[in-house]
């Protein structure tokens, strides 16, 4: 059990900043999910905090050490990899027991210790195997036991899942909250799923280019995101963004085209002129009649998505997400007007980053 | 690949569909047999021919036409060969330069196989180039001054002279082939042993080496035959202590025909013992040796 502070951690390969000053704290038992496109430097940030990458700038603290200079070996950290990195040519049992034979603990031990391990990740029945003759599951459960088998005082998790099937994933992904939940091992997992990191973060770091663009529990990651490019990423589908004006006399008001929304009071930022208006799909209440407040528009694409309906509609030339009651009457190239639930309105920066509000 | 093809697929639709070039392929795959057991018999042929002479008694070689099955067999030429005088410690002198050359090579070799397996270094690339020209130099134009080296040196006509001019040969084989071997054991296997409490060269020991081993052996099992058939600077650099080919080539120009196949067989027989039991690795070393 352990906190990890990363404070203005950089790493360069060549010309290209890979991770640029990032500070990041984990409280102990918790665990961030480091969320990004791919190239993002997430997978680099892990690396620095496993001392497999050597940071150019910055330190590393883990508990109240400073491992910044500490070889993997010595940071009582485990890792489970992308590729597993099951060692192919040791059994399930030699390769759960590799870390524990390296720090020289007695066999009976080892044996209790690996039979526990095992069972956590229901691999009892196959500690003699050779990982060839194991699923990819299998061979991931194998990594994940290898790792807790340590009791680490830090889980770190490089897209652990992306190599299975979609099914398995979906099955693992909840098996891994619940052991990582009952270990209550301090844990930072890297994935650039977004569905994945909102259900599994207790918080979300989302990275882009190098850096941590927002630090947040994954509600609020989802409904406050801190730019356009947060929006855009998390959420399927993603955020809806219209250009539009703020002003109003007196009272906040939102212009999209040539129609106003009035904003609740104290959610309207001070500034006014051009803006970004976004708003997730889910918040927007479609209809097939007019009514006060509601932003005509045409529908283009109905796609019946099982439990509700994805509509693709515009408004004037801009297109937007909205999700429907599937028993909604929606037909394409009809009128359709729809009301922007005010208060779930995110107002940004042309340039992508949000308003700070008044 | 085409038969598990033609398997899987629905019979009656692939019939129907394929059919004009389910026949092509069949008769591209006849031919294909057909040059594979010319180019079979084309090595095997000479091979069979050395070995059944080299065991047929002296006043049954001549015979002509000869049986497809040999029926007269005796050890009586290559027993003659291996008493002949210099044999036997021609045949110790190229054992001990072929593990010599073996080991220097791999102590010389594999580090710098591995560094171009695992590390981006400046110049990384030019450094292969410049590993892979070494091949390109002639043996014949190296041989004479090496030669008057070795001379100055005292090493002429010393095991460890022709061991070092081997090492010199297979050097840029065992750099690329090793640096393919420690390719394909993946990296992250390393750092996970690191990660687990390994030092680096712990992890290189306890995970890497056994993983690489057999293609290490593969590659030094090479090495030792390139070291064992090198007949031109072996000749060169040695005098009173040839290896085996420097005096069979030596020897070979007054000797009788069943001396000369009894010669051959000696030569051939621990050369193809050798490629027989890295035969599964010979392919896979050199289609990775490109990469």
């Amino acid at each position: 059990m352990a906190r990890i502070v990363l404070e203005g951690v950089t790493k360069q390969f060549g010309r290209t900043t890979a991770v640029d000053a990032v500070d990041l704290e984990v409280e102990d038992g918790e665990l961030v999910v480091l969320l990004g496109p791919s190239g993002c430097g997430k997978t680099t940030l892990l690396r620095c905090v496993a001392g497999l990458e050597y940071p150019d700038g910055g330190r590393v603290r883990i508990g109240d050490r400073d491992v910044t200079d500490l070889p993997p070996r010595q940071r009582d950290i485990a890792m489970v990899f992308q590729s597993y990195a099951v060692f192919p040519h040791l059994k399930v049992f030699d390769n759960i027991a590799f870390g524990l034979k390296m720090r020289k603990v007695d066999r009976s031990k080892i044996r209790d210790s690996v039979e526990r391990a095992a069972s956590l990740v229901e691999l009892s029945d196959y500690l003699d195997r050779y990982p060839a003759q194991l699923s990819g599951g299998q061979r991931q459960r194998v990594a994940v036991a290898r790792a807790i088998v340590m009791e680490p005082a830090v889980l770190l998790m490089d897209e652990p899942l992306s190599n299975l099937d979609a099914l398995l994933r979906l099955t693992f992904r909840a098996e891994l909250k619940k052991l990582v939940s009952e270990l209550g091992t301090t844990a930072i997992y890297v994935t650039h799923d977004q569905v994945e990191a909102l259900s599994l973060g207790d918080r979300i770091a989302v990275m882009n280019q190098g850096r941590i663009v927002q630090h947040d529990t994954p509600t609020r990651v989802y409904a406050e995101p801190a730019s356009r490019f947060v929006g855009g990423f998390i959420g399927n589908p993603p955020m809806n963004f219209l250009a539009g004006q703020l002003g109003g006399n007196g009272r906040p008001e939102l212009r999209i085209g040539e129609h106003a929304i009035e904003l609740p009071d104290g959610s309207a930022p001070a500034a006014s002129g051009e803006t970004l208006v976004g708003i997730r799909a889910e918040n927007i209440v479609p209809a097939t009649e007019p009514s006060p407040g509601a932003l005509p528009a045409r529908t283009q694409v109905v796609e019946p998505l099982g439990s509700h309906l994805l509509l693709t509609a515009a408004i004037g030339e801009q297109l937007l997400k909205v999700v429907a009651p599937v028993d909604f009457p929606a037909q394409p190239n009809r009128d359709l007007w729809l009301r922007l639930e005010p208060a779930k309105l995110r107002l940004f920066e042309l340039d992508g980053d949000r308003l700070p509000a008044s | 690949m085409t038969t598990q093809a033609e398997t899987r697929a629905p019979a009656g639709r692939e019939r129907q569909a394929v059919r004009p070039g389910a026949r092509r392929r069949r008769v591209a795959r006849v031919l294909l047999y057909v040059a594979a057991v010319l180019l079979s018999l084309w090595v095997l042929v000479p091979l069979y021919l050395i070995t059944v002479t080299a065991f047929t008694p002296r006043d049954h070689i001549f015979d002509f036409p000869k049986p497809v099955v040999p029926t007269h067999l005796s050890g009586e030429t290559v027993d003659f060969f291996a008493r002949s005088s210099g044999v036997i410690s021609a045949l110790g002198a190229s054992v001990l330069v072929a593990l010599i050359t073996l080991a220097i090579s791999t102590a010389l070799g594999a580090p710098a196989g591995y560094a171009l397996a695992r590390y981006a270094f400046r110049g990384r690339a030019a450094y292969r180039l410049a590993i892979l020209s070494t091949r390109a130099f002639p043996i014949v134009i190296l041989a004479i001054p090496l030669a008057v080296t070795f001379l100055t040196w005292g090493i002429f006509d010393t095991l460890i002279g022709v061991a070092l001019m081997h090492t010199a040969l297979a050097l840029p084989f065992t750099v690329l082939v090793t640096s393919s071997v420690f390719v394909s054991v993946p990296k992250e296997l390393e750092e996970a042993a690191q990660t687990l409490g390994c030092t680096p060269f712990g992890a290189f020991a306890r995970i890497v080496l056994p993983m690489a081993l057999p293609g290490l052996a593969a590659a030094g099992i090479f090495t030792w035959e390139l070291s064992w058939n090198e007949v031109f600077a072996a000749t060169i650099l040695t005098l009173d202590h040839p290896t085996l080919p420097a005096l069979v080539v030596n020897t070979l120009q007054g000797a009788s025909l069943p001396y000369r196949f009894a010669a051959a067989w000696f030569m051939l027989a621990p050369a193809l013992v050798g490629i027989f039991l890295i035969r599964r690795y010979l392919l896979g070393l050199w289609s990775r040796v490109g990469h």
